[in-house]
């Protein structure tokens, strides 16, 4: 297997703020790789680092076979970038901004015309393509800042949470065509800091203050997570919620409507009977069961978060 | 060649998001067209009218003639008469009057003693305004024919002859001065607003992650304002000559010429700016800090002659007073670029240390 992306010991700080610290990264060719992390948990700035636009502290960068930040120049023809927030020319139309961006990449000027045309029919812009940018809706802008990211085929695709302002349907499609990308044999890095997306990458890097918690596929995170997952349900649960967060091997508790979702520690055996136990409001009446982790509860226990 | 391709796209984005931004392309013809008119007919330095006061202690034939003399003059419009000295000098300092004539009762006798080296009158000025006081001082050797025969005009030291100007219209020299002044404000406000605008609206994050460079980008973006620019020198030179009759001696390779210089120069200050600010306030709130001084050090109105040695090297770093210098010769006094080679080169070297510098701090990168 290739590897695309490889970094070892990457650290950047700004000022006394350490954004990415000692981060190791080793990301095989044609796949999805996702950052999956709070905000300010160096998602952005990782994603900077590897594309050459920031300089690393210290630690080395190879990207495509190319090192950073020296071949930074070099290795912008073979990437795509999709920036955070909508980024193209809103007061150009979507086939003006199209045709900016494929010269900008060096596109031979016969082949532009019919790269466009098949990137309208593809992200379903056909008919939108004499309209100014900033007339689409959340999901047409995402449609075209993706097709404008990979106007010239590149190799790699970075996206930086490329669906916070879209809706879950626009999203399950945006990903459909990522997915198509991939099969095509592109590598895609995608940030993000929710969960149904993170799960559907194929491998998962959960960033926390700038460091490195896990990294493994989802599958393999929610399997070998280091605490149990109890559902209780029953009255008085703000009390009960209360009380648990003081014990030291209670990692956290979520309520989700008439349930509690209690991850405890894997260093308890029996995690129902410990939990009767341990309650002082009797817990006879309610009802608790071993659940499948989440995605959401490896997220929890990685970055400590209550 | 991707180089010239890539220069392309961008001037081509940047004259179709122009074309959109009906305001700005409207003030491209606006700002040349209206300040043109306006400072056109209001910048005047020969002043007449001027408001005056008498206090005629003689009220005589003799005295009365010398009021009918001065007033023919139409420097001044006497408007107020005072009966003492005191109602006088209240008038002038509550700003009824700018100067009030003062005729002594013994006039007279000051006319007749041909020996006595007195003045015949006196004139109270308000001199708190150079130009306006240099107007009233213009009028202390004004002849006066009150008794021919005792007081003869003498002849003058000089004859002065004025070329370029003899009727001395103050157009003539401020039109030139004003194509200067309205360049260094539109094309700087131009360059500099037009890349930090992409920088707030995030365009240029993505620009940097492609392959286009720096200089292709500087390029790129300020090849339209050449071409506005050039329509503005066209606007305000057509204007001037056929509004204000200021006369195109120069020939018009020499004044395009001249022009392309200038605005070459001042694009990449406004490129400098750009890579400074951060919001489109800022880069407006630094244009105005090169404005002002072009205005009032770059001897658009004020001649460089009068200026101390300190405000000189300002203003001989400032564009705008080479440019005024050369626009003006080349207009005026049908200079070709040659004669005023020292300015050209100065404009040369300003842009390409100007480009270089923008080029070398506007790095594609983020750090």
């Amino acid at each position: 297997m290739t590897i695309a992306i490889e970094a070892r010991g990457l650290t950047r700080s700004f000022g006394k703020y350490i954004a990415v610290n000692n981060l190791d990264l080793s990301i095989p060719q044609g796949t999805i790789y996702g950052f999956l992390g709070p905000n300010g948990s160096g998602k952005s700035t990782s994603i900077r680092l590897l594309t050459g636009l920031l300089t690393p502290d210290s630690g080395s960068i190879n990207v495509l076979g190319l090192t950073l930040p020296r071949h930074a120049e070099e290795l912008r023809k073979h990437i795509g970038y999709m920036t955070q927030k909508f980024s193209l020319f809103g007061d150009l139309t979507l086939e003006e901004n199209l045709t900016f961006m494929a010269r900008i990449y060096g596109l031979e000027r016969k082949t532009i015309k019919p790269r466009i045309e098949s990137l309208f029919v593809l992200y379903d812009l056909v008919d939108k393509r004499k309209q100014l940018a900033d007339t689409l809706s959340g999901g047409q802008k995402q449609r075209l800042a993706l097709a404008a990211a990979t106007i010239h085929q590149p190799e790699l695709l970075f996206l930086d949470e490329p669906t916070s302002a879209v809706d879950p349907e626009n999203r399950r499609d945006f990903w459909e065509k990522l997915f198509d990308l991939s099969d095509a044999g592109t590598t895609i890095l995608v940030s993000t800091h929710y969960m149904d997306e993170a799960e559907r990458c194929h491998y998962l890097a959960i960033l926390d203050a700038g460091v490195k918690k896990a990294d493994d596929t989802p599958q393999n995170l929610m399997n070998n997570m280091h605490a149990n997952v109890v559902e209780v349900s029953g009255a008085q649960l703000r009390q009960i919620k209360q009380h648990l967060l003081q014990t030291p091997e209670v990692r956290s508790v979520a309520q989700q409507g008439v349930q509690l979702r209690v991850l405890v520690n894997k260093s308890v055996a029996d995690p129902i009977t410990w939990l009767r136990e341990q309650c002082p409001v009797s817990l006879a009446q309610h009802q608790l069961a071993l659940i499948r982790p989440s995605l959401e509860d490896v997220f929890v226990t990685s970055t400590g978060k209550h | 060649m991707q180089f010239f391709s890539r220069i392309s796209a961008i001037t081509f984005k940047e004259f179709r998001q122009l074309s959109r931004d009906r305001l700005t392309f409207g003030m491209v013809v606006m700002i040349p067209l209206i300040q043109l008119l306006l400072f056109g007919f209001a910048i005047n330095t020969n002043i007449r009218n001027i408001n005056i006061g008498l206090l005629d202690e003689a009220q005589s034939s003799a005295s009365r003639n010398i009021v009918e003399t001065v007033l023919a003059t139409q420097v001044v419009n006497l408007r107020e008469t005072y009966t003492s000295i005191q109602q006088a000098e209240a008038a002038i300092t509550a700003g009824n009057v700018r100067a009030v004539l003062v005729i002594p009762h013994n006039l007279e006798q000051r006319a007749t003693n041909t020996g006595s080296a007195l003045p015949l009158a006196q004139w109270i000025v308000d001199g708190s305004d150079n130009i306006v006081a240099a107007a009233l001082l213009g009028l202390r050797t004004m002849p006066l024919t009150l008794q021919p025969q005792a007081r003869a005009a003498p002849a003058p030291s000089f004859e002065v002859v004025l070329y370029f100007n003899p009727e001395r219209r103050t157009p003539v020299n401020i039109v030139p001065g004003l194509l200067a002044v309205i360049l260094t404000m539109t094309m700087i406000l131009f360059t500099s607003t037009a890349i930090v605008r992409e920088k707030e609206r995030g365009n240029l994050e993505l620009l940097i992650t492609t392959p286009v460079r720096s200089l292709e980008l500087m390029l790129g973006k300020i090849i339209p304002y050449i071409l506005i620019g050039l329509v503005q020198m066209t606007i305000i030179l057509s204007l001037g000559h056929f509004v204000f009759g200021v006369p195109i001696n120069g020939s018009p390779v020499d004044i395009v010429g001249a022009t392309l210089l200038f605005i070459a120069a001042s694009l990449t200050l406004g490129l400098i700016i750009s890579t400074i600010a951060k919001t489109q306030l800022q880069a407006m709130q630094m244009t105005v800090f090169i404005l002002l001084p072009s205005i009032l050090l770059s001897g658009f109105l004020f001649p460089y002659e009068g200026m101390p040695q300190l405000a000189k090297w300002i203003a001989e770093g400032l564009p705008a007073t080479h440019f005024v210098r050369m626009i003006r010769g080349i207009v005026l006094r049908e200079a070709t670029l040659g004669d005023v080679q020292s300015d050209s080169w100065f404009l040369i070297f300003f842009t390409v240390v100007g480009l270089l510098i923008a080029t070398f701090k506007f790095r594609k990168s983020l750090d």
